[in-house]
């Protein structure tokens, strides 16, 4: 693989190119809004991607610190509009919760939480199918899939790593049930 | 001013820059490397070599900050966290586009020597000679027969991974091994192999990485880590750092001097050579000047002519070079972006280990032997066949412990490659000097005014659509092919405005990349070139610039220059 192929653009399992990555994207400087996320903001998005990306017998969202990734990643790498839309999906995201369950996320059992996330996901699909803004569980959701899998623990713990592989071997057995390299 | 002499002054020390150091302190000649950047020491400046992308805040994807910073950079690949600091300031350094075009710079020792895709092919003799069949532009001045045996001289020592084919279109060097293909690329280079009868052929890439190691250079075989921009702990790719600048240094020959803008070339019109150039010191802004017998530019291809461009203005109000009417025309790229992939049957139970600095190439079928096209030239692709990883859509999951158990195993294959396809030269495509905007240093800057045309434009439409036919023919399934946008200069292999010529009245440069005006000035960057072919042009600068210091070498030795 070179370069060029590489760092081309990620596309997360989310239908939609990464947002705020390498892909162009048309982009006005203003002020971008900085500092806006508080430490229940953080909490808040830990468990959402614990949701997506559970603890089992490997390390979970939490366990790659994904929440506290998510809200760096937005303040420093997402145009105003889109940190709009994130910082308004926070509040959304909970006013439905207390529609549902009468109930803020947090508070939610784990039950409640697959149920909710799970209706979001397919929100999400429908939008990204088409041209408007990204919902903003697009945007968590990548974030919580490429800032688990790019994290170190994520890459030690539940994918493989290694950090000198030394040689080239193309064609190699893979066995059903091993982790997929960590980096390319 | 600091008056001092050498006997040669090379400007520039990326690919061309360094072995231009490295042939003529080799030959005893007293040289001094002037660099308009920072210097970057080998392996202890190569900051980010052994981080991972979790070191980076941003997981190596670019800020807000990072691209109102970049504006240029963030329109491809290259703006990210790992390589800030690599790529020349684009406020420090502006530049005019008439036309949109995409200047990716590398100022600091080594240039783009540390940052480039280390493809490395020998032009074809068909190459050399498309200009003259065709009634493209000019003649080129030299045929494949001269450059042989300098490719080979090269390829030895930079050391170039690759394998044998026998294929005219694409001449064999002095190999080291190959880097592998991997299981599903061996399969799919058989069945082009077979569908088309043995005319497309899907092979090796051949990079500058080497496969063996090379103690006499401090050398260590690549280990698969994949980093190469980063700079290389191993020296295990060719880049000025490990290769071309310690063998200068060495000599005891070398004088390299970092933050050292040439400005011009201080031209001797009763002598009708040059003497010296002038030099602004980018850190102090004094200005100094350096004399020296010979000089070489290889400053990359636009800042070379940039220099000519500034230099001699009261003999020729263009600059040095001027006097064909050529300087700062016939601007080329490589024009890409268009290819196809797909995903491949099978193979589950095969993967692979390692990460390879390379991939498969498949050399130019189009205008060669009986086909014709209704365009001119042709193309080449570079791609991989890999396992897709997380980021995979996986349609039937949505959230919870299944999906993470899924997507942390690997996927299906998929295979794809991109065409990178041959620009002709154009006379209008050029490149100027605007006085009316300058740099931080007060200089003018240069104006960019380039397009591709209808050729290149029928051109792509092949590169998508012969794309899709290689990997369908191969069995590949749910092929898609890309057309994504071009702008010229995102290619990173600008070449031309000072081309090469067998005639002063048409070219810039003689057939052994001296200016005519100056013949103890030679240009041996991307400049020089009078044609594109549609192989990565590196391997080509360097063999010219061996080529060409051999020559001044016997030059001066006979008093000619």
């Amino acid at each position: 693989m070179n370069r060029r192929e590489l760092l081309k653009l990620i596309t997360v399992a989310t239908g939609t190119a990464m947002i705020g990555g390498n892909a162009v994207f048309a982009y006005s400087a203003s002020d971008n809004g900085k500092g806006r996320f508080s430490a229940r903001d953080t909490r808040l998005l830990d468990e959402v991607a614990e949701t997506i990306l559970p603890r089992t017998d490997t390390p979970g969202a939490k366990d790659a610190r994904v929440g506290e990734f998510m809200t760096v990643f937005v303040t420093d790498c997402y145009t105003p509009q889109e940190q709009a839309i994130f910082h308004d999906g926070l509040v959304k995201l909970d006013a439905l919760s207390r529609a549902e369950y009468d109930r803020d996320f947090l508070n939610l059992d784990a039950g409640q939480r697959e149920t909710l996330v799970c209706r979001l996901d397919a929100q999400a699909k429908t939008q990204a199918a088409s041209d408007g803004d990204p919902h903003y569980f697009t945007m968590i959701k990548q974030l919580t899939l490429f800032g688990f899998f790019t994290s170190e623990v994520g890459a030690k713990e539940v994918l493989r790593y290694v950090a000198v592989p030394g040689r080239y071997d193309g064609c190699t057995p893979y066995e059903q049930g091993q982790p997929v390299w960590a980096t390319t | 001013m600091a008056e001092n002499h050498y006997d040669a002054i090379v400007v520039g020390s990326g690919i061309s820059g360094g072995w231009a150091a490295k042939e003529l302190t080799e030959k005893g000649l007293k040289v001094l490397l002037l660099e308009r950047g920072r210097n970057i020491e080998h392996v202890k400046d190569y900051k980010n070599a052994s981080k991972e992308v979790w070191d980076y805040p941003h997981r190596d994807q670019p800020t807000q900050e990072m691209k109102e910073k970049f504006p240029v950079l963030k329109r491809d690949y290259p703006l990210n966290e790992s390589t800030m600091g690599m790529w020349a300031d684009e406020q420090d350094n502006p530049y005019i586009e008439e036309k949109r075009f995409d200047w990716f710079r590398g100022y600091h020792v080594g240039g783009r020597s540390l940052l480039w895709g280390r493809q490395s092919y020998r032009w074809s003799p068909m190459d050399f000679e498309a200009n003259l069949r065709e009634g493209v532009a000019i003649d080129w001045p030299i045929r494949y027969e001269d450059m042989a045996p300098w490719y080979d001289y090269v390829e030895r020592f930079a050391g170039i991974a690759g394998s044998r084919q026998g294929l005219d279109v694409l001449p064999d060097g002095q190999f080291l091994p190959p880097i592998e293909l991997n299981c599903v690329e061996e399969d799919v280079a058989k069945r082009i192999e077979k569908a088309f009868g043995g005319t497309r052929h899907l092979i090796h890439s051949r990079v500058a990485n080497i496969t063996q190691p090379k103690p006499e250079q401090n050398r260590v075989n690549c280990q698969y880590r994949n980093k190469c921009w980063l700079g290389c702990p191993y020296g295990a790719y060719f880049s000025t750092q490990s290769s071309t600048l310690p063998v200068a240094m060495n000599t005891g020959n070398l004088t390299l001097r970092p933050f050292s803008i040439v400005t011009q070339v201080l031209y001797d019109k009763d002598r009708k050579r040059a003497r010296g150039v002038e030099v602004i010191d980018a850190e102090n802004n004094q200005t100094y000047e350096y004399t020296a017998d010979v000089i070489f530019l290889n400053a990359s291809t636009f800042n070379s002519t940039w220099i000519l461009m500034n230099s001699a203005t009261d003999v020729w109000p263009d600059g040095l070079g001027s006097s064909s009417g050529e300087l700062g025309h016939n601007v080329m790229d490589h024009h890409f972006r268009c290819g196809a992939s797909g995903d491949v049957e099978g193979y589950e139970d095969k993967y692979y280990f390692g990460r390879r600095p390379a991939g498969f190439y498949i050399p130019r079928f189009r205008n060669v032997g009986e086909d014709r096209r209704q365009y001119l030239r042709g193309f080449g692709y570079q791609g991989s066949a890999s396992r897709q990883r997380w980021d995979r859509e996986i349609a039937e999951l949505n959230i919870g412990a299944d999906l993470k158990q899924t997507l942390s195993q690997p996927g299906g294959w998929t295979i794809g490659m991109t065409g990178f396809g041959e620009m002709l030269p154009y006379h209008e495509n050029r490149i100027s000097l605007d006085r009316s905007v300058t740099d931080k240093w007060g200089l003018p800057v240069l104006a960019m005014n380039v397009e591709i045309k209808q050729n290149e434009r029928d051109m792509r439409k092949d590169m998508v659509q012969d794309a899709v036919d290689l990997l369908e023919a191969a069995g590949v399934k749910n092929v898609q092919g890309e057309e994504d946008d071009y702008a010229p200069g995102m290619g990173i292999h600008e070449m031309g405005t000072a081309r090469m010529g067998r005639d002063p009245t048409t070219s810039v440069l003689n057939r052994h990349n001296q200016v005519w005006d100056a013949p103890n000035v030679f240009v041996t960057d991307g400049a020089c070139m009078t044609s594109a072919s549609c192989v990565n042009p590196s391997l080509t600068y360097m063999a010219l610039t061996a080529r060409a210091v051999d020559h001044a070498v016997s030059e001066l030795k006979k008093r000619n220059l």
